[in-house]
Order: C-alpha cells, then structure tokens, then sequence
C-alpha cells in the first residue's frame, strides 16, 4: 500500500493542484475570457453604482443633450458623454450597463430555468425508463434540431395570446425567461438521461426499489456531482445563446420593451439612427452584445476541451 | 551469430504533459532473432504496448520518443521521416492490435481492405490482388473464402475477424509482426486457436513475432524467449523455460508463482503486495524497491544495471557478482 | 430493408401528428374564434349558437381530425390580422424562403464540409486555427448582427448591393423568382451570406470535431499499421466514416433552416414566411402562427426523412436489419 506520510493536502492545495486550475493557468484565452466576463458581470449588476447617469429614468435626462458625439460634452447638461447620447440626452455608457444587466438578468435565468427542467426530465426519464423515457427523449430530440429563436417567439406569441394587452410590459421579462428557458432544456435532459441510464442498473438503486425507498433521489445523489462537468460546459454555451437569443425577440420587437431595454431592444432604436449618422447609437450595444458572446463562448469552448478526459 | 530482426537499444519514451514530463518507457533494451518469438509480458501500464508501439511508430504526441534507437535488420529505423517510416509499416514490420471488432473499418468489405493492403506493397492489379487475398482468407482458415470476402466486419465472428486481421498483417509478408494483446478481447475457446494459427503462421514464413500479453499462459506455451517488464524497464529477459520455471527477479518470481496450475498445494495465491508505482511515482534506485521481500540498502539508491545470469538477464542488484561495500 | 423504411416513415407521420396537434390546440385554445368573428355586443346565447356552427363543442378528437383534414387540403382558416386565407399568404411567400433557404444550405454544405475536413487534417497550421478563430467569432455573432453589418458596409458605404428587399422577380404561375434578373440575383447575395454564415460555421465545426475523433479510432491505426497511405487514410476511410454521423446532425440542421431564415428575412426585409411569422407573433396572428407551425414541421420531416434513407446507403450495418443507436 502507498503510504500516505505527508499530511492531507488542504483544499488551497488541492484546487492549485487540479488539472482545471493547471490548464486554465495555461491557456491566456482562457483567462483573458473569464476577465472580460466577471468585468462585464459586476458593471451590468451594479449599475447604478458606476453608471453615470440614471439611463432610464426620464427625469434624469435632458433633451438639450440629444446626439452628442462621444467624447464630448452635452449642450444642455454639460456632462462628458464617454460614448455620446441618443435622441433623448440619454448616456450611452450607462444605457449599455442598465442594458447590459437586463440582458444577463434574462440570460442567467433562462439558463437556470432550462438546466432545472432538464435536468429533472433526464433523470426522470433515465430512472422511469419505458414508454416515458422514449416520450421524453423523443421530444427531446425534435427540439434540439429546431433554432431556440423559433420554439421562443412561439412561445412568446402564444403567451402573448393568453396575457391581456395591458399586461404585456410588465410581464415581458418573466415571458422571455419563461420562452427562451423552454427552447433549451433538451441538451442538459440527454446529459443527464445518458448518466442516469448508467446508474439505474447498479445494484443500490435496485436494491432500495426492492425495500421500497424511491431509487430515484438516491440516483440523483449520485449522478449529479458526475454531471456537473457537462452540464457547466452546457450551461455557459447556453448563456451566450441566450443572451443573443434575447437580443434578437428585442431586436424584431417583441422582446424586452422600451422601459426595461435590453441590449436588442438599444440595437433596434440605434439603427434607424445608423443611415443618418449618428453611428454610436447602433455601435456600441452591437460591440457589447459581440465581446460578451465571444467571452462566454470562448470560455465554454475551454472548459468543453479541458474536460475531455481525451485530450488530456 | 546472425543479425537480429529487431535490435531495441536503450529506448527511452516520454509523455510531455502540464505536470511534467513522464518517462513511461526508461531504457529498454532487448533483441529479436530471425523467426523467433518474443514474449513481453508485465501488469497493465508496465509499458509493453508502448513498447510495440514506439517499434512501429505509431506514438501519438504527447508521446514520443526521448532517446535510444531501434534498428530493423541493422539499419535504424527510429529517425526516418514519415514517408520511410510509412513504407516499412505493414512491409516490413506488422502489427495486430487487440480487438478485432473495432480494428477493421465497419463500412469497408473485407475484399476492400485486403485488396488496398496488398496493392499499396506491390504492384499487382486487382484481379492478381484479389486473388491473394483470397490466398490469405484460405490460409488463416475462412470457409469457403470466394464468398465470405466480399462480406463486412460486422458479418464475422469475433474469432474469424482476429483471423482477417492477422490476414492482412501478413498480407504483405513483413519480417517481424508485434502482436498486441491478440487475444485479450476473445472467447477462452477460440484464444488458443487464434494463438496456434499465428504462431503456425510465422514459423512457415519465418517471420519473427512480439507477443505482448499478460497471459502467462500464452507464453508458455508459445514464446522462445521472454522479457518481463515493470514500471517502463524489463526486469528480467530469457529463454521462456527458465524466466518460467526459476525466475530469478524477484518480480518475475512473484508473477509466476502467481499463476495459479493444476497441481498446486497452497489453499491461497501468492499475491505481491503493493502495486506498480505511477509514473509520477517511480522510486529511486530499483522501482520494485518498495515491494521486494529480498530488498536491502543499494536497492534504494542505484539503478540496478542488466546482469547475465544464466542464458537470461535479470536487472537486480542481487546477482551482483561484483558485489561492492555498499551493500 | 423495407422494416426500416417503414419505420422511418411511420416516425415522420407521428412527428407530424404531434406538431399538427400543438398547432391545433394553438388555435382552439389561445385567441378566441368565436370573439374573432362576432363583436362586443353578442349575447352568450349567440356566442354558445356560433361555437356549435363552428363546430367548437364536439369532441376534442373529431375536431381535431376536421383541422387535420383542412390542413391536408391547405385550409388554415383566415388570418386574423389580414382578413385574408392564410394558405394564400403562405403561397405569396413560400418562394422568397425557398430559395433563400436553398441557396444558403447548398453554400454552407459545401464550404463547410470543405472547411472541416481541412481543419481536422490540417490541425496545427496557422490557416486551421485562423479558420477556427473565425468561426468561433461567427458562432458568436447574432445573425441579425451580420445582417446589419453587411447593409451597413455593402449597401451603406460601398454601394454595391442593395439593402432590402428581393428585387425584380420573374413569376411562373404561382412560383416567383428571383434568379432571372440582374436586381434580383444581386438581393440574393447579402442575405444568402448572413444566413449561411451561421449554418457554414455549425456544419464546419461538426466535420471537424467527428473526424477528429474518427482519426483516433482503432481501424485508422491499424490502417497505419498496415502501412496504408495518408490519402487513403483520409479520404477513403476517416471521411467515410465521418459521414454518418455529420449526415444525420447536418440533415437536422438542414432541414430547419427555413425557420433559421426568420432573422434573416427581417434584417433585410424579405418577403419571405419567416417575416410574416415575426408579424404574426407580434399582433398575435394565431392561424398564420399555427400554420407556419405547421409548414416548418412538414419541411423538417421530409428532410429527416431523405436523412434516414441516405445514411441506410452509407452504413451497411443498417440493411443487416439492426438500427443504427440514436446520438
């Protein structure tokens, strides 16, 4: 037997010892990445602490101000405009941290809301197997084959149809959530079926089925820590596509509405602003929307490569 | 004495990974004679399919080879470009891997694959091709091989596609064939078939043989010579009868005991304590040093040198004739 | 053969089903048929007279065979918006997707099936990994993004193209296109590049990952082993073997690119199903939601349907009777 002299190594050791840690040092897209993300993350979270100006409350706004270029300084308010203002006097910088931060609000959601019912419909499926596994799975594999975009605007409509006019606003942010967070559940569901088809037949699952106990929750005790490594590369792939996804129901319009824009909903006023010359309008949320997906991606990408036991 | 097939030299193989390098195959040494078949033998990670694998060539990074040198019929063969290399695969050098399911391409026939083997080392035409394989078919023992050669892999058995594999390492006449764990992944019933057909084979052709396994049996019964290795190094290397009967490493000797016979007395099999070190583990001095019941203090701290004892060589400091004070 | 032929089909029937199914409910259930067609002031004894004419309160089966048999014969009701029949809008717009659709599928088939093989083969060269780089960007950014970009610089600032719009099409009966003339073939190029942008970059990074992972099996090392040469390692048999699967997974993608093409079409304002889908969601046009539903459904099950029939061609396994297991 190898013995173990050395003292057990604390957690610090062990993290710094991980192969995770070890590639993730390695790889300077990696971190430049994950940089660009947790920076993105705390200005769009706590906006009004860094936003110059309250960008969504009119009474903060002066109109005098309106299309002021970059880097210059409002005719009504005097106030330096770092990426210019809009037609209202609004600050684009702290627009696209108020945007920003809705956007994440609807991708960190949706995200969390897919992985749950994923999640919960692969195990439920792996543990049931049968008729009911086949059902889901199938279902399943239809909607992975289909853009998210078109099962979130049905979605969308359909709510839309059922929700009184006058409801709309204020529950555009739940509906969103809601719609982009069904049109992604299907992935994590394989996932998690795949590990729970594994287990299922070992002999402590059949043996608690026999005294009675439900097999399942005991599964999913054991399944999920083996899950989280796909699942995380998953869920972060899912957040970029969320986000954009999001950013394209702004974009046509019915996503996210005036009083709560997201970074879709400052794309779409900025472009009738595009042909006419006042560029920053469009740019900069377009610019925001790109690094934050490249970011996310790119991150997902590593994670996805530095788990494969294979490429090792 | 006539020049050997294959002349391993010092063979050093490396992996380069982000915790360092590891030597999975630490100066390794060893000749095959024309027609002779050589045994390696060892637990799993010991090195023995690297081995094989580093003769052929077909190290994939981060693997590659650190040092030493390898020589076909006295020519090196370890620092030949690609294109060279290539051409000795398959000609000169085969090799049959373990699972025969996954070692022939399922969407190709049987008829395609042998026809490309043979036509890519000669210059026949498809008919003359063709017809040899079905040579090949008759000779490994297929039924009836003018119809089952147009079949797919999936249409065979498991020990008729070991068969075909051993077809077309043959194919084109090569003058050693390493021969990896060829019958691990088949039934008990068809392993000695399998087995007596290569050796068969290779006797008629004299082609020289490297049978890596860790089936002892396997060996007895088939090998002339063999080399036990542990942790990357050969422990012991010699002719079958005596590594078998009177090991003298005590390694080798812990394996052969472990071998459970017919006849034998004991209640228990004799178990080696411990396991083979990882290779970011690998202790100074001898790497069986923490599990050897004869170790004493030099053990520890050199490398034991390859000594002659016998027809064989053992690499352990007690058969150090020229036994210094440092024992 | 035949009992996977049938088997296909009777999937693509229940899919079908299915789909028709959620767009019958849409239409029952969201929305009201009733309120639709009487005003305000109707009693709730002529609401209970026209839901019964209608046909609103027979069983749930009987009424969903009548939309069935509606669909069948292209009666999707009146759009609500446009008072019009819905199966005439469709038939207005069909061709503008069809052959936006069909375009970019064909270009981002071939590039992308040209640039994964290049990048699988080709791993480490800077071109791979510039291709690579891009591509990641492309999976990044949002269609209509690319949409805009390239109004912006082609239409805006060079232009050379137009920016919306599909030009002068020539009509053939029903059938309109925009291939005859010069404006309509110049429209065709922006939206065509932003919506086979996307699908290039799926299919590419599809190709080269599974025939990465092909180039790892057993059968392409023991094709080395038998000394075979590397266009024949790669073109004959990784690339065979890599078409299974990226068949089946670009078949999938393929056939829903029609719904893919809802962004492109309102970037650039084509008169095409995936805008008026977009109009339809916003006003909450339920007959044209369910019938587009519907029509995207229909294309995706054909397409799947051709996907199957393809891969029982590539995969011999698949005519010894057993199915190929589900990814």
């Amino acid at each position: 037997m190898a013995a173990t002299d050395a003292p057990k190594p604390t957690l610090r050791q062990r993290l710094n010892d991980s192969d995770l840690w070890l590639a993730f040092k390695d790889s300077p897209i990696a971190v430049a990445a994950a940089i660009t993300t947790v920076l993105i993350f705390v200005l769009a979270f706590f906006a009004p602490v860094f936003a110059p100006q309250d960008a969504f409350n009119p009474a903060a706004l002066n109109l005098m101000d309106g299309f002021t270029h970059p880097m210059e300084r409002g005719a009504g308010s005097s106030m330096l405009f770092v990426l210019g203002s809009d037609a209202q006097g609004r600050d684009m910088l702290s627009a696209l941290f108020y945007g920003t931060r809705v956007s994440l609000i609807v991708g960190l959601c949706s995200v969390g809301f897919s992985m749950v019912l994923g999640i919960s419909l692969g195990l439920i499926a792996g543990y049931v197997g049968g008729r009911v596994e086949q059902l889901i799975m199938r279902i399943a594999d239809i909607q992975l084959s289909f853009p998210g975009l078109l099962i979130a605007l049905l979605i969308f409509g359909v709510a839309r149809g059922l929700i009184p006019p006058n409801k709309h606003e204020t529950t555009a942010l739940f509906v969103i959530i809601i719609a982009i967070g069904l049109a992604h559940w299907a992935q994590y569901a394989r996932t998690v079926r795949a590990s729970a088809m594994v287990e299922r037949n070992k002999d402590y699952v059949q043996a608690a089925r026999l005294i009675g106990i439900k097999g399942l929750p005991i599964m999913a005790k054991h399944i999920l820590p083996n899950v989280m490594g796909p699942v995380l590369v998953i869920a972060t792939i899912n957040l970029a596509l969320a986000v954009i996804e999001e950013a394209t129901l702004s974009f046509f319009g019915v996503g996210m509405p005036v009083t709560q824009p997201s970074l879709g909903t400052l794309i779409r006023f900025g472009q009738q602003y595009l042909m006419s010359g006042e560029w920053w309008i469009l740019l900069f949320p377009a610019l925001t929307i790109v690094i934050l997906g490249l970011a996310i991606n790119l991150l997902g990408d590593w994670l996805r490569d530095a788990m494969n036991p294979k490429l090792r | 004495m006539t020049q050997p097939v294959l002349s391993v030299r010092n063979l050093k193989v490396e992996f380069v990974t982000r915790r360092g390098t590891l030597r999975a195959i630490d100066d390794v040494s060893f000749d095959i004679a024309p027609g002779e078949v050589l045994g390696v033998v060892g637990e799993s990670g010991a090195g023995k399919s690297l081995t094989g694998t580093a003769i052929i060539g077909l190290i994939d990074p981060p693997g590659r080879i650190a040092g030493g040198e390898i020589l076909l019929q006295g020519k090196r063969i370890d620092n030949l470009d690609k294109e060279s290399l290539r051409r000795i695969r398959g000609k000169r050098i085969g090799m049959i891997f373990q699972d025969p399911l996954t070692s022939l391409n399922p969407l190709f026939k049987i008829s395609e694959q042998l026809v490309e083997t043979i036509q890519t080392h000669s210059d026949m035409d498809a008919g003359q091709a063709r017809q040899r394989a079905i040579d090949l078919l008759t000779e490994v023992g297929i039924p009836a091989p003018e119809k089952r050669i147009d079949g797919y892999p999936h249409e065979f058995s498991g020990g008729m596609r070991q068969r075909v594999v051993i077809a077309l390492a043959l194919a084109a006449e090569p003058e050693l064939i390493i021969a990896d764990e060829p019958t691990t992944a088949l039934d008990v019933s068809v392993q000695a078939q399998i087995i007596t057909l290569l050796k068969k084979l290779c006797r008629e052709r004299g082609t020289a043989v490297m049978l890596v396994t860790h089936d002892m049996g396997v060996i007895a019964e088939t090998a002339d010579r063999v080399a036990v290795m542990y942790a990357g190094r050969i422990a012991e290397i010699g002719p079958v009868r005596e590594v078998v009967q009177h090991a003298r490493h005590p390694y080798a000797k812990g394996l052969m005991g472990a071998i459970p016979t017919l006849k034998a007395t004991a209640s228990r099999l004799v178990q080696i304590p411990g396991s083979m070190p990882r290779l970011t583990a690998i202790p100074r001095g001898c790497a069986f040093n923490p599990r050897c019941s004869e170790v004493f203090a030099r053990c520890h701290v050199e490398r034991p040198d390859t000594i002659k004892v016998g027809k064989s060589q053992v690499a352990c400091w007690l058969y150090d004739t020229k036994k210094e004070a440092a024992a | 053969m035949f009992g996977y032929l049938i088997r296909s089909v009777l999937q693509a029937i229940m899919v079908m089903v299915a789909v028709a199914f959620i767009a019958f409910s849409m239409f029952r259930y969201v929305g009201d048929p009733v309120a639709s067609i009487v005003g305000q002031d109707a009693t709730i004894k002529d609401r209970q007279e026209l839901a019964d004419s209608l046909g609103l309160n027979d069983p749930l089966i009987l009424q969903f065979g009548r939309f069935l048999g509606n669909a069948a014969k292209g009666d999707f009701g009146i759009s609500y918006r446009q008072g019009r029949p819905v199966a005439t809008l469709l038939r207005e717009r069909l061709p503008a997707t069809i052959e936006l659709a069909v375009i970019s599928a064909a270009l981002a088939l071939f590039i992308g099936l040209g640039l994964g093989i290049y990048t699988a083969l080709r791993r480490d060269g800077w071109a791979a990994n510039l291709v690579m780089s891009l591509s990641l960007i492309g999976v990044s950014l949002p269609t209509f993004l690319i949409g805009i970009g390239l109004i912006y610089f082609f239409g805006v600032v060079l232009r050379w193209l137009p920016t919306f719009g599909r030009g002068e099409t020539v009509a053939f009966g029903w059938w309109t296109t925009g291939l005859l003339t010069e404006s309509g073939r110049k429209s065709l190029i922006l939206p065509v590049v932003t919506l086979g942008f996307y699908q290039l970059t799926l299919i590419m990074r599809l190709v080269r990952s599974e025939m990465l992972e092909v180039m790892r099996a057993d059968y392409i090392r023991f094709a080395r082993a038998r000394g075979l040469t590397d266009s024949t390692i790669n073109f004959r048999h990784a690339l065979k073997n890599t078409m299974i699967p990226v068949v089946s997974i670009t078949g999938m993608q393929l056939g829903s690119i029609v719904a893919f093409a809802i962004t492109t079409e309102t970037v650039f304002n084509w008169p095409g199903l995936g805008a008026l889908f977009v109009k339809s969601v916003e006003v909450v046009d339920i007959p044209v939601m369910g019938a587009y539903l519907m029509f995207v459904g229909l294309i995706f099950v054909v397409v799947n349907l051709v996907v199957d029939m393809l891969y029982f061609l590539i995969d011999p396994r698949l005519s010894a009777g057993r199915t190929v297991a589900a990814k």
